[in-house]
């Protein structure tokens, strides 16, 4: 339908649509985030929802206790190697459709911990991620500008054909691979469907020494 | 508070107790009391219940690893000083890790006392005792110490791994500690981790 004429008839007080259009604007004004926070950006997460910054404007203030209930993850702070497979779990009992905001430096690579020996190296290894919000911790404004961002994500997908998202492609997988607690490192240390290493130029010049000590 | 006569104090009230001064050179000066593991639960119910020293509270406990003194990383060392040799002779070969609690009394406002404690090796001869009985407060600290450098404390009443999962069999702050090779994705890579980064390309 023409865009011109839909804006026409809202002003006569006739609202035409489509189902998809519907269901989308349904989803995206209801996201209801999973109620945890692992590190000092769930203190951030907490102010989002609070009275100055309230997250409630954007449908996403009933932080819900159990994953059964909840449509996002917001994956607030650090990762330990000891906390990844309980974050994983988490996921996995979500139901479909289900987002995740991977929020802050340690969530997205582990930020200044990356090189720790208990610290995994981004959620992203285990689960796929929606949205990153670099920062640390990102300030209230940028985490409502990611759920604003993930509304839009939203808004745009399509019910029907080869784009449409994960939870309508039975083909798809809702659950991903819980690491088991190995002697050294978690196994496997990554999920291979989910993640694989971005390439990286590393080598160096013949006789460039810059950043080396 | 001067350890030499605290030191004298000791060795008269729990006899048999071998006690050294580990003298600090930097200008901090907190000397540390090196105490034997088996008089340390004697020694440390004295300091904390003799009615002038009152040490009853444990603020800290940590660990160090010293490993021997032959290993990568000590060789610079030997080098630059040749007289080091002798000291190596009484230096127990295979190193050792050491405790450190770190002692304050509220009741007297007086403290630190540092208190160490050392290992026999960093192998198999790891035990020491606990002194959960002494201050609870250590409770935590020594499990943490048991966690990431493997010193098994006897009398402990609940050794566990702390930070670390009850599968992990490494102890991280070890210096010889291998970390696992997941250096595959490293943005700004400089320094140690180029290194690192470049050796696990290089694999």
């Amino acid at each position: 339908m023409d865009e011109g004429l839909k804006s026409e008839l809202s002003k006569q007080g006739v609202v035409a649509t489509n189902l998809q259009e519907l269901y989308n604007w349904g989803r995206r004004n209801s996201i209801w985030p999973l109620n945890f926070g692992l590190a000092c950006c769930a203190i951030e997460m907490i102010a989002s929802t609070m009275a100055r910054y309230d997250m409630a404007r954007f449908g996403a203030e009933v932080f819900r206790p159990s994953p059964r209930q909840a449509d996002l993850m917001i994956v607030a702070g650090t990762i330990t190697k000891k906390m990844a497979p309980q974050v994983v779990r988490l996921y996995n009992q979500m139901p479909e459709p289900k987002y995740v905001i991977s929020m802050g430096a340690c969530a997205i690579s582990g930020g200044p911990f990356k090189q720790g020996y208990n610290v995994l190296k981004g959620i992203d290894r285990y689960i796929p991620v929606d949205i990153y919000i670099p920062g640390c911790p990102p300030r209230p404004e940028a985490l409502i500008d990611a759920l604003m961002a993930l509304q839009r994500k939203i808004d745009a997908q399509q019910l029907t054909g080869d784009s449409r998202p994960r939870h309508l492609n039975a083909d798809e997988p809702s659950e991903f691979t819980v690491p088991k607690f190995g002697a050294h490192d978690l196994e496997p240390p990554q999920n291979p469907v989910v993640w694989h290493a971005p390439l990286v130029q590393i080598a160096l010049a013949e006789d460039d020494d810059s950043g080396t000590a | 508070m001067t350890l030499e006569p605290l030191k004298l104090e000791l060795e008269e009230k729990v006899p048999g107790c071998g006690l050294e001064i580990i003298s600090n050179p930097s200008p901090s000066a907190q000397h540390s009391l090196l105490i034997d593991p088996e008089h340390a639960v004697a020694v440390a119910m004295y300091l904390r219940d003799a009615a002038h020293l009152r040490f009853d509270y444990c603020s800290n406990v940590t660990g160090i690893d010293w490993p021997a003194p032959n290993d990568a990383g000590k060789a610079k060392l030997k080098d630059m000083e040749e007289d080091l040799e002798q000291d190596e002779a009484d230096c127990a070969t295979a190193g050792y890790l050491e405790v450190v609690y770190h002692l304050y009394s509220m009741e007297k406002k007086h403290g630190p006392v540092i208190l160490r404690m050392r290992t026999c090796d960093r192998g198999l001869r790891v035990h020491l005792p606990s002194l959960v009985s002494v201050w609870r407060s250590a409770d935590f600290q020594e499990r943490e110490i048991f966690d990431l450098f493997g010193v098994i404390f006897d009398g402990h009443p609940d050794l566990r791994r702390i930070l670390m999962w009850d599968e992990y069999t490494d102890h991280p702050m070890r210096r010889d500690y291998v970390e696992p090779d997941d250096y595959e994705y490293e943005p700004t890579a400089h320094d140690e981790v180029l290194r690192k980064t470049m050796n696990h390309y290089a694999k």
